[in-house]
């Protein structure tokens, strides 16, 4: 069963940005959280509250996957969400541009998209219990 | 900068406009950064013979090496002229700021000169501007924030510091010499006047926004292990715990109990209604929230609801307010307010004009002793007749400080000890060394330690803590510790590690962090580092005014209790003496 990354509780985020670190250190090989598939803001709003951009994981057919004119995004085995390879990118954008809730992010040094593996490492390293890997059938 | 030692600094002449980056190998040599490199770097600009507040002065603001890469290193620390004491200033600040600079490309910056007109900075890594901020005057630094987060890049990358209206320098009244700086709402440059010095050179904000990217150290392994230990200590030990739970303000109740909460401008120990202001009563009937500096997985920063009606017909108003413990002490207990919205009225109020709580606190305390003597009246305060726990006359108070209409409001703005030097009733400030004391009153050590800190505050050597374990509680061991603790302090906040952290960051583990992204440092050169930054501090700080000796002491410390007891002059001039020996023989070496 495939995991994907789901933000249930963000009522408890702190604003610590140690999710985004996480990412950049474990994933992107990076110190900066710039570097991150998820992007932790504040929002206005009439109280304002903290808020996880993270990739939803679209279900069959996945929007950036089916933009990418190359095999570098293709659809992950049960339907949600994507595969990643680099090798494979050709540095088009054109996922960036069409994901629905714009969290694909640009990696300026390598030229290429910032996207969720669904690795997890994001959640483990939230120290108030945020985010949740969560099975999807 | 990490991976080439050395310290990037970008300097600002607000005068001319002018703009450049310069790189030192020396000052990473020597200091790392922190503490070590904004002392430094203040130390070559400033000017011993102009005044704090004149433009050709110096502000400087520095990270460390490890800030954002590891666990609560989260510190900025900022080094001015103080415009309260005239002496050294140095203030910390978390928020998001150290971060913002760090992924901006700086390590320093170092503000010079004075705009012509109200200006404030934004600083996007390479890119750096100075934009008119005229709509910006007078404007409250929640506001002031808001105003510029719409009006530049990078959400969630960013920080913005900035001063309210008793930082600015306006026609026919000058700046309230407490001014601060805030950071991101609920941080601040609090001490010592950053604000005012900031409003002397015409600039209401410092925006940073931090987008680059940092390649991880060359030994990845090493950093994600060292980095996973750390997280797991500040995480899954107890060694952070009470900073999160109920956080500082936990210490008020155990404080007055002890006897050791000053009340009433100090003339007393204890609260009557400490129980109604502790940490517990905020916690579970006000917060809401706990909120952290970036890079920070504690979150100490516990955020109130601060409710009340306005009207007839259930109308309600609503605002969030940050508290702490020496808030609660400098608004509550020291001012006798006794009741937790009223507490959380006046630190909204203070917060907004962008001053010091605790100065302000000590501000209006010594005021209204003051008043109760008949020494002031309140026609020289706008009519203002200040009594203890009476919340209304004390938001009327901060009000008129402010606006610095009144002889006693502009006096006040000036702080308690300057305004008692015009006025009288000097022996009655609660403040050491020029600046209002923290909310301890523990003995020997927290006197001693405020008038010898380098920025006279209760966090340069935890005196307070000395005075609650130190046995044999001798003069000697006092003034050692009160040095040792400085020293070793020093090493932290020059690697810019929040001091709430200092359980987790001992210098092995400073050391074993710096080594992780290929820094070699050793225990022993670390805490050389400090002992040898602590006498360059003392040197710079004597340079501008500062002096150890007993008439910086009030005459109300020898009158009231202690836990420790009634302090003696004569133990204190003995203790002062022993530090002198300590420094003439740290200094000959």
């Amino acid at each position: 069963m495939p995991k994907i990354l789901t933000a249930p509780r963000m009522a408890r985020c702190i604003g610590c940005d140690s999710c985004m670190l996480a990412c950049a250190r474990m994933v992107y090989k990076s110190l900066s959280p710039y570097k991150s598939a998820i992007q932790i803001r504040s929002r206005g709003g009439v109280m304002g509250r903290m808020v996880a951009n993270i990739c939803t994981a679209c279900a069959e057919p996945v929007p950036c996957v089916e933009v990418c004119p190359t095999d570098a995004l293709t659809t992950r085995d049960g339907g949600r969400g994507m595969v990643y390879r680099k090798a494979e990118c050709i540095s088009c954008h054109k996922c960036v541009e069409v994901c629905p809730v714009q969290v694909i992010g640009w990696d300026q040094e390598e030229d290429k998209p910032i996207v969720c593996i669904f690795c997890g490492q994001c959640a483990r390293f939230c120290p108030h219990d945020c985010l949740e890997m969560v099975e999807v059938a | 900068m990490l991976h080439d030692d050395l310290v990037r600094i970008l300097h600002v002449d607000l005068t001319t406009g002018e703009m450049q980056v310069e790189e030192r190998a020396d000052l990473f040599c020597g200091y790392l950064g922190g503490t070590g490199v904004a002392m430094r770097l203040l130390d070559e600009r400033v000017h011993a013979d102009r005044d704090p507040l004149d433009p050709t002065q110096p502000v400087v603001m520095a990270i460390g090496p490890l800030t954002t890469i590891f666990p609560v290193v989260t510190k900025a620390v900022a080094t001015f002229r103080s415009p309260l004491t005239g002496e050294y200033g140095e203030s910390h600040a978390g928020g998001q700021f150290a971060a913002a600079l760090r992924y901006a490309g700086y390590d320093a910056l170092v503000v010079t000169g004075a705009a012509e007109r109200l200006v404030y900075l934004v600083i996007d890594g390479a890119h750096v501007e100075i934009r008119p901020a005229d709509a910006l005057v007078g404007m409250n630094v929640l506001e002031t924030g808001r105003a510029i987060r719409d009006r530049i890049e990078g959400a969630g990358h960013r920080s913005i510091v900035r001063i309210g209206p008793a930082g600015e320098m306006r026609p026919r009244r000058s700046a309230v010499r407490y001014a601060n700086a805030n950071v991101d709402t609920f941080r601040h440059f609090g001490r010592l006047g950053l604000g005012a010095v900031l409003g002397s050179k015409n600039l209401k904000a410092i925006a940073v926004i931090g987008r680059q990217h940092l390649d991880l150290p060359e030994d990845s392994r090493a950093y994600k292990k060292v980095y996973a230990e750390v997280y797991d200590r500040v995480l899954h030990t107890d060694a952070m715990k009470k900073y999160h739970e109920l956080g500082t303000p936990a210490n008020v109740l155990p404080l007055s109990e002890l006897g050791a909460l000053p009340t009433y401008n100090v003339r007393q120990g204890y609260f009557g209604e400490a129980d109604q202001i502790g940490g517990e009563a905020f916690a579970e009937n006000e917060l809401v929230t706990k909120r952290a500096c970036a890079g920070c997985q504690i979150g100490c920063i516990h955020v109130a609801l601060y409710r009340r009606p306005f009207a007839p017909g259930w109308e309600y108003e609503s605002t969030l307010v940050a508290y702490d413990h020496e808030l609660i002490y400098a608004v509550g207990s020291l001012l006798g307010v006794g009741d937790r919205r009223d507490v959380l009225r006046l630190i909204e109020e203070i917060d907004k004009a962008g001053m010091d709580t605790i100065s302000c606190g000590t501000a209006l305390a010594w005021a209204t002793e003051a008043m109760e003597r008949g020494l002031l009246e309140p026609e020289q305060f706008e009519g203002i007749d200040l009594r203890w726990g009476d919340a209304e006359r004390y938001a009327q108070g901060v009000a008129a400080i402010v606006r610095g209409e009144s002889e006693v409001g502009r006096w006040l703005g000036q702080g308690e000890v300057q305004a008692a030097r015009h006025f009288g009733g000097a022996g009655y400030v609660a403040a050491v060394g020029g600046q209002g004391i923290a909310g301890y009153w523990t003995g020997y050590a927290h006197v001693l330690g405020h008038l010898l800190g380098a920025r006279h505050s209760h966090l340069d050597n935890a005196g307070y803590a000395i005075d609650q374990k130190l046995e044999p509680y001798t003069d000697e061991a006092i003034v050692d510790r009160i040095i040792a603790d400085e020293a070793e302090r020093i090493v932290q906040t020059s690697v810019a590690i929040c001091l709430f952290a200092r359980g987790v960051y001992d210098l092995e583990t400073i050391s074993r962090a710096l080594d992780s992204v290929g820094i070699q440092r050793s225990a022993e050169q670390l805490q050389a580092m400090g002992e040898r930054i602590y006498w360059e501090r003392v040197q710079l700080r004597e340079r501008l005014g500062f002096r150890a000796q007993l008439e910086e002491v009030p005459q109300r410390f020898f009158e009231t209790p202690t836990p420790r007891g009634r302090l003696e002059p004569g133990r204190v001039a003995h203790m002062l003496e022993l530090y002198q020996a300590r420094r003439a023989a740290a200094l000959a070496s």
